[in-house]
């Protein structure tokens, strides 16, 4: 089998790798470079597990071969928190329990972070369709609904307007 | 005792029950730092690739593994042959059937596993299953489960000495004579059959294994997707025993499981295949089912066809219910249920209605489908219960012309009749129906929603509204009747606190997202008043974690979580006296507030939790045992009974028969409420689930045995843009038997929403002759329903009765 040169920047580190073609990306994310928060769920692309990001575009990466990336940047869940700690997303999920037993959530966060990039206010109609690609079994989606709102929010520098984190109940 | 309406009693640093406590497991698993199984791995690790069988049923006239064995990589092929050296190539069900591990002979259903490839990766046992070639003599197989009771069926499990037939038990409960004779005198009898259809629990982790056996050691490490490790290890033990592995060389680690639902809870073959490999070739062996396979050929659920009648008088009060089941359990009886329940607790039929009495019988058959019969997030069988139960009592209201929810109220079991023994045997624990009704009524103005449906039906727009008044029976069990092949359906906790006052909680049970470290760390919080922040919680390592039979059937807090509330409290009565002893009092004249003991009437006289705990290593009462732990394992007294009542509102499309829930109410009591912010989250995704069922999701098989519905191409699961925005509210009945007043909550919602949907569906159809839509109502079925109209209204419903294998009968 053929084997090619791929150099694929993630989370802004470069890798070279030199891969048979038919490995999958995901299979390049996961198994080599050992980045195990992209998940896989369906072989189909249809449940949104595997969502990294592809040059910003959220990409199903378990029906995307690791040549067809060569040269790209990639970003998956690892790299969505900095320095400062979690992304706004990523708080959003944890002060609206957005996430259940976590599988669905790296990929749930990448097509969420990926609405968020391009449209800084989104609609609760335009998060569903959003994340319509995305399946989660565990939540039936309100609270992810709330975490992008809640991101949204805080991104827009109304962090007073955020809901509240403590007692819920 | 915490109350969810009432002011949490510890502070929000101690954060004991009633607290919104966010998640101790959600940094990890936000950052992609989870560890599920597929993120395992360990040097010189092989791959596990499994050969399925694409027919349903048919003689296995060759394997020819040559031209496997010659791909690069690939390094052994395992067959049933193979196994049958060992004696592996059967296993035991946990009800007590037998299944292929790997077949010598025959193939029994589509998707069975065939034989195993081994290889250096996952790329190289794929290929070497692609070139594995099965040579097979097709059999005509039998897929329809009335056919299979007829006269001339082929018996299916010729395996089985002295099986005639494919009949594989009768169960019957309550006083067949009794309400027979109650039906042959009623004003009213109504009768509905209906099919809760064969489904699939699909948690996006599918399952799988990573088998680890040292030759040298004679040890096995299994890290593997269960819900039941405990459990496991003993049937692994059991399995393999005489080929060296016995329980104590065995460890089973259940690391975090991407949903479970019931599915994670059997022994699958490939988890068999997996150890053999890994004992045979003694290196490491995993094996990750794909989506396909998972849907294929891991446990169903359900698939249920009754024949349910009620008896009422003419204003609609109900006497009696009588219920007739033919259970579809494919190839082997697979169920995970209690070993003295194989209907699992069906006997909960009588729902939230007090009646004179009740008949259930269920007669189970084997067909060529795969094995099974999980609960997928049910607690054993109680969602077709409910189901059958609660669609039939809209029958009857409407049969007597009154509104179902009036005709529920009318019904219901009143709150003064706690314990309430039912016809079938249960004694309900507490219980206030109308409470619950009141307040779904109130939040989704249901006499204005009526209002609105009269109108537009003026107007020839399809709107219909759907009530469920249900009661769930969880927490088993008590160990009286439960059991798992003989052992005790109790669970269990050890909680150490160390010197410094932080503690660690260890369970019998294994999360899958119900966020088990969080709750269980605030359910110590609550009787130590350490603050829940510092307790930290493990489960799923049989090496470390007292023994326990797991999580499903929402067990957890009724079980394991009062394990935990009864092994602290034995750690504050140490504490108390180590109090006595270091403020120098009786223990009489201590008052306690979590975290502090204090002398009675000095209250500036005191000790922490904490000060005790150090104590407990350093500055002991003369004769006390050192050490600050404890151990319980906690055989409940009796079951839970949660309940609520679900209103729904939908709009059906005219055109294309398309089903919108437009909204949904649903208001639970789960008795206390440990975090109101995770129940909330698992009614959210129990209702999720339900919707499912009631609208999209069924499992369907050709007459040749082709699975239908194998990959999410086909077997559809609600997205975001399906599920509508959930509405929640609760009442609070304690339980009076469990230790805080609990009674879990994991599954009612899975449980109320399909016949809530149904309901609505029905009734927005109802003035066309209408009285019966077969679930999932997809569009199809909603159209034909509506082609009916005018005329035959119910006759298309009918005709489109079963999906893709129609019974033959009815």
């Amino acid at each position: 089998m053929a084997r090619h040169n791929v150099t694929v920047t993630v989370n802004g580190e470069a890798h070279s790798r030199e891969v048979d073609s038919r490995l999958l990306l995901v299979h390049l994310i996961r198994d080599e470079l050992a980045l195990t928060g992209t998940h896989i769920g369906c072989d189909t692309t249809h449940c949104g597990a595997c969502t990294v990001l592809v040059d910003g575009v959220p990409t199903k990466s378990c029906t995307v071969l690791a040549v067809q990336a060569d040269g790209a940047e990639i970003g998956t869940v690892e790299g969505l928190a900095d320095a400062n700690g979690m992304s706004a997303l990523q708080e959003g999920f944890m002060q609206e329990h957005g996430l259940q037993c976590g599988f669905c959530t790296p990929g749930m966060l990448m097509t969420g972070t990926a609405l968020l990039a391009r449209n800084a206010n989104p609609g609760e109609a335009e998060i569903r369709e959003a994340i319509s690609g995305n399946l989660c079994r565990c939540t039936g989606y309100v609270n992810i609904v709330k975490a992008v709102e809640y991101a949204a929010a805080k991104m827009a520098g109304a962090d007073d307007d955020a809901p509240a984190a403590e007692e819920a109940n | 005792m915490a109350d969810a309406t009432a002011k949490p009693r510890t502070s929000a640093k101690i954060c004991g029950m009633g607290h919104s406590m966010k998640r101790k497991e959600d940094p990890r698993f936000l950052q992609g730092k989870g560890n599920y199984i597929d993120d395992h791995t360990l040097p010189g690790m092989l791959w596990l690739d499994i050969v399925r069988s694409p027919i349903a049923y048919g003689k296995i006239v060759n394997i020819d593994s040559s031209k496997a064995l010659e791909i690069d990589g690939v390094l052994a092929v395992l067959t049933g042959k193979d196994l049958e050296a060992y004696g592996l190539h059967w296993m035991p069900t946990l009800m007590s059937d037998t299944q292929m591990v790997l077949p010598t002979d025959t193939v029994m259903y589509q998707a069975q596993e065939v034989a195993g490839v081994i290889a250096t990766s996952r790329y190289a046992a794929a290929d070497g299953v692609a070139a594995v070639e099965v040579e097979y003599e097709a059999m005509t197989p039998v897929m329809d489960p009335f056919k299979a009771l007829e006269d001339d069926a082929p018996v299916l499990r010729t395996d089985k000495e002295g099986q005639e037939d494919n009949r594989i038990w009768h169960w019957e409960a309550g006083d067949k004579e009794a309400t027979d004779k109650i039906f042959d005198e009623a004003d009213v009898v109504v009768r509905e059959k209906m099919h809760v259809p064969r489904i699939h629990v699909a948690s996006i982790e599918t399952c799988g294994c990573l088998a680890d056996f040292n030759p040298v050691e004679g040890h096995l490490t299994v890290y593997m997707t269960t819900q039941a490790p405990h459990a496991i290890r003993t049937v692994l033990a059991l399995v393999a025993g005489h080929v060296g592995l016995s329980e104590e060389k065995i460890r089973v680690v259940s690391p975090d499981i991407g949903g479970g639902f019931g599915g994670k809870v059997p022994v699958y073959p490939g988890y068999v295949i997996a150890i053999a490999a890994s004992v045979v070739l003694g290196k490491p062996v995993k094996w990750i089912e794909d989506r396909m396979e998972n849907l294929q050929a891991d446990s169903f659920a359900r698939d249920y066809h009754m024949d349910a009648e009620v008896a009422a008088d003419a204003g609609g009060k109900i006497k009696a219910l009588r219920i007739k089941t033919l259970a579809d359990h494919g190839y082997a009886d697979a169920q995970a249920a209690p070993s003295k329940f194989p209907a699992g607790l069906f006997s909960i039929c009588t729902g939230s209605y007090d009646m004179e009495n009740a008949y259930a019988e269920v007669d189970a058959v084997y067909t060529n489908k795969p094995p099974g019969g999980v609960a997928y997030r049910c607690s054993f069988r109680v969602t077709e219960a409910v189901h059958c139960l609660e669609r039939i009592v809209d029958t009857l209201a409407h049969k007597v012309g009154k509104d179902p929810a009036t005709l529920r109220e009318e019904n219901f079991i009143p709150k003064e009749a706690f314990p309430y023994h039912s016809p079938l045997g249960w004694e309900y624990d507490s219980g206030d129906y109308q409470a619950a009704m009141d307040k779904a009524k109130e939040m989704i103005g249901y006499d204005d929603l009526r209002k609105e449906q009269a109108e537009k039906r003026e107007r020839g727009e399809l709107m219909g509204i759907g009530v469920c008044s249900f009661t769930e029976v969880l927490g088993a069990g008590p160990s009286k009747d439960f059991d798992i092949l003989g052992i005790k359906m109790f669970d269990s906790a050890e909680v150490r606190v160390h010197p410094t006052g932080k503690a660690i909680a260890r369970f019998g049970t294994k999360s899958q997202g119900q966020g088990h470290e969080t709750t269980y760390a605030q359910i110590i919080a609550e009787e130590l008043g350490l603050p829940a922040a510092h307790v930290q919680v493990e489960e799923g390592d049989t090496d470390t974690a007292p023994y326990g039979l797991g999580t499903y059937a929402s067990r957890s807090t009724p079980t394991a979580g009062a394990a935990g509330v009864m092994a602290a409290r034995k750690l504050r009565d140490k504490a108390r006296k180590i109090a006595a002893h270091l403020l120098e009092v009786s223990e009489e004249d201590l008052d306690w507030e979590p975290g502090t003991f204090s002398v009675k009437g000095a209250p500036d006289k005191s000790v922490t939790i904490q000060d005790c705990a150090f104590a407990a290593y350093t500055n002991l009462p003369e004769g006390m045992e050192p050490g600050m732990e404890a151990t319980n394992y906690y055989d409940p007294p009796n079951l839970t009974f949660p309940f609520g009542t679900y209103i729904c509102v939908v709009d059906i499309d005219r055109g294309t028969g398309e089903v919108t829930v437009r909204r949904f109410v649903a208001v639970d009591d789960c008795g206390n409420i440990i975090n109101p912010m995770i129940v909330q989250g698992q009614i959210h995704g129990g209702l999720t689930q339900g919707l499912g069922p009631a609208l999209y999701e069924e499992m369907t098989y050709d007459e040749d045995g082709n699975n239908q519905a194998g990959s999410f191409m086909d077997y559809l699961v609600p997205t975001a843009v399906e599920t509508p925005a959930w509405e929640t509210g609760h009442t609070v009945t304690p339980s009076p038997h469990h230790p805080l007043g609990a009674k879990g909550v994991g599954e009612s919602a899975t449980v109320g929403a399909p016949p809530a949907i149904a309901n609505a569906v029905v009734d927005a159809l109802a003035h066309l002759g209408v009285t019966h839509m077969e679930i999932p109502i997809r569009p199809e079925r909603g159209w034909g329903a509506l082609r009916g109209e005018g005329g035959e209204g119910g006759w298309v419903v009918s005709v489109m009765g079963w999906g893709g294998v129609r019974a033959s009968q009815w």
